[in-house]
């Protein structure tokens, strides 16, 4: 999440760029008609002055256009990071909805990143391998489904941010029969159907 | 129980063979052919003496074989191929033992039937095809020495089209009815799901074909009619519905959506409800009337756990299904208003936890559905009555059977060849033979007996 304390100074930054960006290339004033007899070291004073001037506000732009650029990468990384986060299948036990304590973690990381995004909608979809009945997959799947939903309703995330679908083993993951294969389709898997645009990182 | 497999087996194989050998004899086949010429008349023959009073026209019915039928070459277009397939029609219904006349011209005039009865032919089928495009079929009853069935029916073109065959497979089991007074399924179809759409297969194994309108379906059920199919709908965003399509370019007559999944319809038998599963967090029993639009009715009530793959007993009264109620899956049957369910598959399985899809016999008497045996799936029955079961398969794996309406075959799909195929076994001789090719199918649904198919 963006905090108030970072999303100032991430503006700050942003402004005093865009400020050093348009202003102009050390410009001094033309100075008034003047005695003669100095005015070749005062000019060459003032270049000199000028070029100062004008490399340190340079190096003051890139300097906050290379922080900008940074924060703006870390953001991205944050939001793609979290996107994966949102998206990364639960794994399930052969004909089990019940959710694998070493699966915890990976809805855990989902539930700070759809707090983060009040418009996110998710639908969960559950999967079976290719063992058991069609129809009794279909069934499981979906089980498999609202079984995550109700994880996810009493970690606080509202029922009605998620629709639960099922499509059995209609959709492998992977194709095979060893038990390596079969373990990768029996997921949930989740994808966001609303608000994902504009995601952001917790 | 596999034991019982091969020697039927072995005893189906003996009187094919003996028919076989009776047929090919050289010797044989010319005194057959001199006697069909000259009308030698043999004796009578131990079939026809021990004709017994009360089968149907006079019929000898041999339990340990099947009465033979011979089919005398067919002349006119097409007429090998017309034969071909009421030859294989005859064969597939198990219940006939083809004696097919391979050479010569067809017999004219009165038949010489007591030397088709020394072949063992209990009737004989003359078919012609008419330069007008007519299939023109006599069956004559040996023992009776009479025609009892004559049949006149317009072949539509093109040749070889699906119209086309199930004019001939509509001759198959009228000549079947008027022969063993049984109705035969040569034109029943079957349905099932490949590549996400539904397709349909006469039972020959010929005109396998998509339905139009059945993207992303699964689960197809058959009305009683054979005029309407229905089916779950699993689109690509998952929102899966219940849809009744009818057959006859009648389009879509309900699409029914209760809940987050809705799948596995089937009919009632009056055709005037669908029963189907649906739920979120685990699926409940609902009927809908067919054609109506007021909401489902909710038969079960176990929530959280799965109940799907209904299925009516003939009266309509019962309903067969699967349920998760005890932690795996196992068939329960319940009346049909939803009450007093009570699991059917209870017993003498170990520690084998998985009984699904079942399919009720069109007798009432057996459900046939598919159980984890040594960790693969195969097809079982179970009687209603006393709870005893039968396996039927042990080849591969084998799941989602289905009943066809003469209530001794059914279909199911196998891995026996290496890919998912549908199968029809002969549920009394163990006769097994490979219904589709190709591969990755699933669901299969036998359809009830067709209008062509009924008796003329």
């Amino acid at each position: 999440m963006i905090t108030p304390r970072r999303l100032v100074t991430l503006v700050a930054l942003m402004a005093f760029a865009a400020c050093a960006k348009k202003q102009p290339p050390a410009a001094a004033p033309a100075p008034a008609p003047a005695p003669r007899v100095n005015q070749d070291s005062i000019d060459a004073a003032n270049r000199a002055r000028a070029a100062a001037t004008a490399a340190a506000a340079e190096a003051e732009r890139q300097r906050v256009a290379a922080a900008v650029a940074a924060e703006t990468q870390r953001l991205a990384a944050a939001v793609a990071a979290a996107r994966a986060k949102l998206a990364a299948a639960v794994y399930f036990d052969y004909d089990m909805d019940e959710i694998r304590a070493d699966q915890l973690a990976t809805l855990d990381a989902k539930v700070a990143i759809i707090n983060a995004n009040a418009d996110v909608r998710i639908r969960i979809a559950g999967h079976t391998d290719d063992r058991g009945s069609d129809e009794y997959n279909l069934a499981l799947g979906q089980r498999r489904s609202a079984s995550i939903r109700r994880y996810l309703a009493a970690r606080g995330v509202a029922e009605s941010r998620f629709e639960v679908v099922s499509f059995g083993e209609q959709r492998p993951a992977q194709q095979g029969e060893d038990e390596e294969v079969r373990a990768k389709n029996r997921r949930a898997e989740f994808e966001v159907t609303a608000g994902g645009q504009n995601l952001k990182a917790p | 129980m596999n034991q019982a497999v091969p020697k039927a087996r072995q005893a189906r194989q003996t009187s094919r063979a003996v028919a076989r050998r009776g047929l090919v004899s050289p010797i044989r086949w010319l005194l057959c052919i001199v006697s069909l010429v000259c009308g030698l008349t043999p004796a009578r023959t131990r079939a026809q003496d021990s004709a017994a009073a009360g089968v149907r026209i006079g019929l000898t019915y041999d339990r340990t074989g099947k009465p033979g039928v011979a089919i005398t070459p067919v002349t006119g277009s097409n007429a090998d191929s017309v034969r071909a397939i009421l030859v294989r029609d005859f064969d597939f219904s198990d219940r006939i033992s083809v004696i097919a006349l391979e050479r010569g011209d067809a017999p004219s005039g009165a038949l010489n039937y007591p030397v088709f009865a020394k072949l063992g032919a209990v009737a004989v089928v003359q078919a012609v095809v008419t330069p007008a495009g007519a299939l023109h079929v006599a069956v004559h009853e040996v023992a009776q020495k009479q025609v009892i069935l004559v049949l006149n029916m317009a072949l539509p073109a093109p040749a070889y089209s699906p119209e086309w065959r199930a004019v001939v497979h509509a001759a198959s089991d009228s000549i079947e009815w008027a022969v063993l007074g049984q109705r035969g399924t040569a034109g029943t179809r079957i349905a099932y799901v490949r590549g996400n759409q539904i397709w349909t297969v006469d039972a020959d194994g010929g005109s396998a074909r998509p339905v139009p309108g059945t993207a992303g379906a699964l689960s197809p059920a058959w009305h009683p009619t054979g005029m309407k199919l229905a089916f779950n709908v699993l689109p690509d965003d998952g929102r899966s519905r219940i849809v009744v399509r009818d057959l006859m370019g009648g389009g879509v007559s309900r699409t029914i959506r209760v809940s987050d999944l809705n799948m596995s319809p089937t009919f009632s038998p009056d055709g005037s409800q669908v029963v189907f599963a649906a739920g979120s967090d685990g699926t409940d029993l609902y009927t809908a009337s067919t054609a109506g639009t007021e909401p489902p009715t909710r038969l079960t009530s176990r929530r959280g756990s799965t109940n799907t793959s209904p299925t009516f007993s003939p009266d309509g009264r019962r309903i067969a299904f699967t349920s998760g109620l005890i932690g795996h899956a196992e068939v329960y049957i319940m009346d049909a208003d939803g009450s007093s369910a009570d699991i059917l598959t209870s017993t003498g399985f170990g520690d084998q936890l998985y009984r699904s899809n079942p399919d009720w016999s069109p007798d009432g008497k057996r459900v046939a559905f598919q159980s984890k045996i040594n960790g693969v799936f195969q097809v079982m029955t179970i009687s209603i009555r006393d709870k005893s079961t039968q396996q039927l398969t042990s080849d591969g794996e084998n799941e989602d059977p289905s009943w066809a309406p003469d209530g001794r075959h059914i279909v199911f799909v196998s891995t026996r060849t290496g890919s998912r195929e549908l199968w029809v076994l002969d549920t009394e001789s163990s006769r097994a033979r490979q219904l589709t090719h190709g591969g990755r199918v699933q669901n299969p649904a036998w359809s009830p007996l067709l209008s062509m198919s009924n008796q003329p």
